[in-house]
């Protein structure tokens, strides 16, 4: 990392474009800028490079915000990645942008694939095709701060077990000035982040509804069950106090900064929150007063580039087979924190016992995936939602109503065409 | 530097040229002057003009070929809700941010002119957020107006024992709250050029108005205002076009959720960038990018027409 | 020109007194100016502080540190923005520097069929907005290879109407009889303009310098469009990207900010006479 900085500090003012050697394969892995994931693929590299000393790989980072743009830019520009990363979520788009190519069976054999990986990984295929293999799985938890916990008389070891008790807890740990203003959040709001997530796959079925018809092309949430759901979420800031969306400018900065005792994330923000400068621990997200419980699972998978082939193909094959393997999950694991997508490295009994792995694990039992068509379109949707119920005082059923509309227009648009 | 040295050459070319006469000589040297900004000017100006125009008429996405569609987008653009609320923040960014701008700016100006101690302090103090980037300062802004325990103007109202606002986090704060960097920003040009034009208006003038016998305010609004009409007119036009093509500040203060919350601050130029760049919808940006054009065109005309009344 | 470059003081002493006036009138004035300051320099003292301290709204950091600068500068892609920036804006002052004056000469200064006509060519792209031609820019620099290029930061800002239009009214100022002794002495006109003529109008040649530079040493919105790279970004852009990637930790950010601002108040505090007429005499003349 540091010599490639130095290496890169040379070539300024001496060449335009610092390119590594030529001399080897040099193929493009692409993914989107986060600190943690940056790190756990320069390791891979490293290693996979040193078991392939013919092949270089050129490590590719964007802003999340335009990575989806860039690889569609370069695409239009003829000069895209070889080994490209997407979320689940974007498959089609990329399949119909040409975006990547379908993995050789010969080399990616199906049955193995179905008989390795969780199942969820079936969301990468298409017409019996796969398109791509996962590092990681990813599940939500609640990640509780213990030091505010105790510092508000709470067991810093028994974290809330329902949505009620995740609200005594709340209110019991939020801290106010004397003008009423939160300095200190009993738990974090913001639909930016996870919790719409959390919303639609997570609350809405714990109040007995479900997001979406089953084959995925209807919004189903637009009743009882939806406006509770909503209702709830809301209410955090309006009824209980107990949170207030925008606080600290984003949730997950007040957690680490030890001003939200409590904040539903995923795991990918383990490796994040590993330096906070105090106690904080990791619970299922709470189940409903019946104890019915849900989840949501993603994740990223790796995909071979349309414009790869010959042996620049060769090396991309090789270089995903290795970040797919065993050895590979275990580095993502322990640099990023996010779940391996192998049964086998996922399940073993050292991960399940682990305090903060194992409400994840547990979790993905029985997480539901979210089909999106348009997953920034959809997350905004639900974004303005709760902002027409928070901001603008609109009537939350209203709200939802609106909501309802404007997903289902976005899936329509996709689905019609 | 090589391709304007051209009307020397060879021994033959060389004969020619010294046929020519003084005059046609200089006019060749003219052209050869301007053969590469003309290139440029055609190129990297014109052409893309007219491109912008037809691709407006396009499906143009990207992936796919562009298809001609007639005026298809422009009636998906005027049908749409999202558009006339962008229209109306860029609007307010222009209608609010303009005269408040320039009135400050007068007034400090105005003063400022007068002030001999400390002088070229002061107008630095005034000048330097000029100098400033505005995508990094977006950034101090928008700490600036965090919620408590953070933020430093929430945290000044609640020690005072005013309550918090929510600033960016409201649908009726938020582009105030954004336009405020953006005369912030351009204060200090403003009051520079404002002090320019004031220092030209000849002193006799001022002279004779006191002979006169008029006071400082008649003075004012007899003889100091109507000579500085050209720099206001170059100032409104100047800061209108500003406003009206407002991008930096909005795009790093809302990045969470651009242009929010519920697109209360989004400006026609985010609209643009978010439908080329996010969704790569460019024909439909590229009706967008006309519009924009459209309404800067009669922001012109206008100044044209106050321009032409000042003589 | 000369009112501008008239003394301060003497111009003052010679306007109307306001003497009861004049100490409220300097409070307001340093209070306000203090004001237009103050995020400049809240920015400045939490770049000192300790992630810790950032909620010590205090504006001296109780334990003031230099490791937020330290870490930043740590990985090197500050220095390689601030570098790109410089190169960006240093090639594209140039540019405009060499052409913008050599068609403003022109235009102002020799007589030939078409001038009238390539004159209000250019003055009309002052009409087009940079936004309208992004998207067929985008859609070139795609096609030939640009993207994510110092050409293709630059290119779109080699030569501007303002600079062009600002320069011509300079050049009318210099007398013709010294270009024609020139032209007398044999010199071609080449020679004429960059020997003669540009000396004659440094003033303005700074102002159009001082512009384009900060213009382009600022500038977002295009190269956020054409670059893809991290080492290609501008100080702008990578400061933007870094503050995202930050997950909103201020003391960074205000480090970021910090360093993006440093280099230009030096410039400032160092040409501040210059910059200050440069920026008149656009005005004026513009």
């Amino acid at each position: 990392m540091l010599t490639k900085i130095k290496c890169a500090g040379l070539a300024v003012g001496i060449s335009i474009l610092a390119l590594g050697q030529a001399q080897a394969v040099e193929i493009e892995y692409w993914q989107y800028v986060f600190d943690t994931r940056v790190k756990a693929m320069d390791q891979l590299i490293e290693k996979f490079e040193v078991a392939n000393p013919d092949i270089t790989v050129k490590h590719v980072t964007f802003p999340y915000a335009d990575y989806q743009t860039r690889v569609v830019a370069a695409k239009v520009a003829g000069q895209g990645p070889d080994v490209v990363q997407l979320f689940y979520g974007w498959l089609d788009n990329f399949v119909a942008g040409g975006l990547i190519q379908p993995l050789d069976p010969s080399v990616f054999p199906p049955e193995e694939i179905e008989r390795d990986f969780f199942p969820i990984v079936s969301a990468m295929k298409r017409d019996g095709h796969y398109y791509g293999l996962p590092t990681a799985v990813r599940s939500l938890a609640l990640f509780y701060n213990k030091q505010l916990f105790q510092e508000a008389g709470l067991d810093p070891d028994s974290p809330p077990q329902t949505l009620d008790e995740l609200v005594e807890a709340a209110k019991a740990t939020t801290k106010y000035d004397a003008s009423g203003n939160i300095t200190s959040e009993g738990i974090t709001v913001e639909m930016g982040g996870q919790d719409h997530h959390w919303w639609r796959e997570v609350l809405i079925r714990q109040f007995g509804g479900k997001p979406y018809s089953e084959d995925g092309r209807q919004v189903a949430y637009n009743d009882a069950a939806g406006l509770a759901a909503i209702s709830f979420h809301s209410g955090l800031q309006t009824e209980h106090k107990v949170g207030q969306a925008g606080f600290m400018d984003e949730g997950q900065a007040a957690f680490r900064a030890g001003l939200a005792a409590m904040t539903i994330d995923g795991t990918f923000r383990l490796g994040a929150f590993s330096s906070n400068p105090f106690e904080w621990g990791v619970a299922e997200l709470p189940a409903n007063a019946d104890g019915v419980r849900s989840n949501y699972s993603s994740y990223f998978a790796n995909a071979i580039g349309a414009t790869a082939e010959g042996e620049e193909l060769e090396a991309a094959q090789k270089f995903l087979a290795y970040i797919s393997s065993p050895e590979a999950m275990q580095i993502w694991l322990d640099v990023v924190g996010e779940l391996p997508a192998r049964k086998e490295v996922a399940l073993t009994e050292d991960n399940l016992a682990n305090p903060i792995y194992g409400p994840f694990l547990k979790g993905l039992e029985y997480a539901h995936t979210t089909r999106f068509v348009d997953e920034a379109a959809q997350r905004q949707v639900v974004i303005d939602m709760e902002n027409r119920i928070l901001l603008e005082g609109q009537d939350p059923a209203e709200s939802l109503a609106q909501a309802a509309r404007e997903e289902q227009a976005i899936l329509d648009r996709f689905y019609g065409k | 530097m090589a391709s304007v040295a051209t009307p020397s050459g060879p021994a033959g070319i060389a004969g020619l040229w010294d046929r020519l006469s003084i005059r046609t000589k200089r006019v060749v040297w003219a052209w050869a002057f301007l053969a590469v900004p003309i290139v440029f000017y055609a190129g990297i100006r014109f052409y893309p003009t007219f491109q912008a125009f037809w691709l407006s008429l396009t499906d143009w996405d990207l992936l796919r070929p562009a298809a001609f569609i007639g005026l298809e987008n422009y009636r998906r653009l005027f049908a749409d809700p999202v558009f006339w609320q962008v229209f109306r923040n860029t609007f307010a960014y222009l209608i609010l941010g303009t005269p408040i701008s320039l009135v400050l700016a007068f007034v400090i100006a105005f003063y400022l002119d007068r002030v001999r101690f400390m002088h070229g302090l002061i107008r630095a103090l005034y000048f330097l957020p000029f100098l400033t980037t505005a995508a990094a300062m977006a950034w101090v802004w928008r700490w600036f107006y965090q919620p408590v325990p953070i933020g430093v103007i929430n945290g000044l109202l609640s020690a005072v024992g005013i309550a918090q606002q929510p600033f960016l986090r409201s649908v009726d704060q938020a582009l105030p709250a954004i336009m405020v960097t953006a005369i912030w920003a351009g204060l200090g040009f403003q009051i520079i050029i404002f002090m320019a034009g004031l220092r030209a208006i000849p002193l006799t003038y001022y002279e004779a108005a006191r002979i006169d016998g008029l006071g400082e305010w008649a003075i004012l609004r007899k003889i100091t205002l109507p000579l500085l009409k050209p720099t206001t007119v170059f100032l409104v036009v100047f800061s209108s076009i500003g406003f009206l093509r407002i991008f930096d500040q909005v795009y790093n203060m809302t990045t969470n959720d651009p242009g929010g919350p519920l697109n209360s601050t989004k400006p026609l130029v985010l609209m643009i960038y978010q439908t080329a760049f996010s969704s790569y919808d460019m024909g439909y940006a590229a009706a967008q990018t006309v519009v924009l054009f459209t309404i800067l065109l009669i922001v012109s005309l206008i100044q044209l027409w106050l321009l032409r009344n000042r003589t | 020109m000369t009112s501008i470059a008239a003394s301060t003081s003497e111009l003052a002493a010679n306007r109307r007194d306001i003497r009861p006036g004049r100490i409220v009138a300097w409070t307001l004035l340093m209070i306000g100016g203090i004001v237009m300051v103050t995020p400049l320099i809240y920015m400045f003292s939490t770049s000192l502080k300790s992630a810790g301290q950032v909620y010590d709204l205090r504006l001296i950091p109780a334990d003031p540190t230099l490791d937020n600068y330290i870490r930043v500068l740590a990985d090197g892609r500050f220095v390689r923005w601030f570098l790109n920036s410089t190169l960006v804006a240093t090639a594209v002052t140039l540019s405009n520097v060499f052409f913008d004056s050599l068609v403003g000469y022109t235009l102002a200064k020799f007589e030939f069929r078409g001038r009238y006509l390539v004159f209000l060519a250019i003055l009309s792209t002052l009409m087009i907005p940079t936004e309208m031609l992004v998207i067929p820019w985008y859609l070139m620099s795609s096609q030939l290879g640009w993207l994510d290029t110092y050409w293709g930061i630059m290119f779109p800002g080699m030569m501007t109407a303002f600079g062009t239009f600002l320069m011509k009214q300079f050049f009318e100022t210099v007398p013709d009889d010294f270009l024609e002794a020139a032209r007398v002495d044999g010199l071609n006109e080449f020679t004429i303009w960059w020997k003669i003529a540009m000396p004659m109008v440094t003033p303005a040649i700074s102002a159009l310098a001082i512009f384009t530079f900060l213009g382009n040493w600022t500038a977002f919105f295009w190269p956020l469009i054409v670059t893809t790279s991290r080492e290609l970004y501008t100080l702008p852009v990578g400061l933007s990207s870094f503050a995202v990637e930050q997950s909103i930790q201020w003391e960074m950010i205000m480090t970021g900010a910090a360093l993006a601002t440093i280099p230009t108040l030096i410039v400032f505090l160092a040409l501040q006479r210059y910059i200050v007429r440069g920026v008149m005499l656009a005005g004026l003349k513009g």
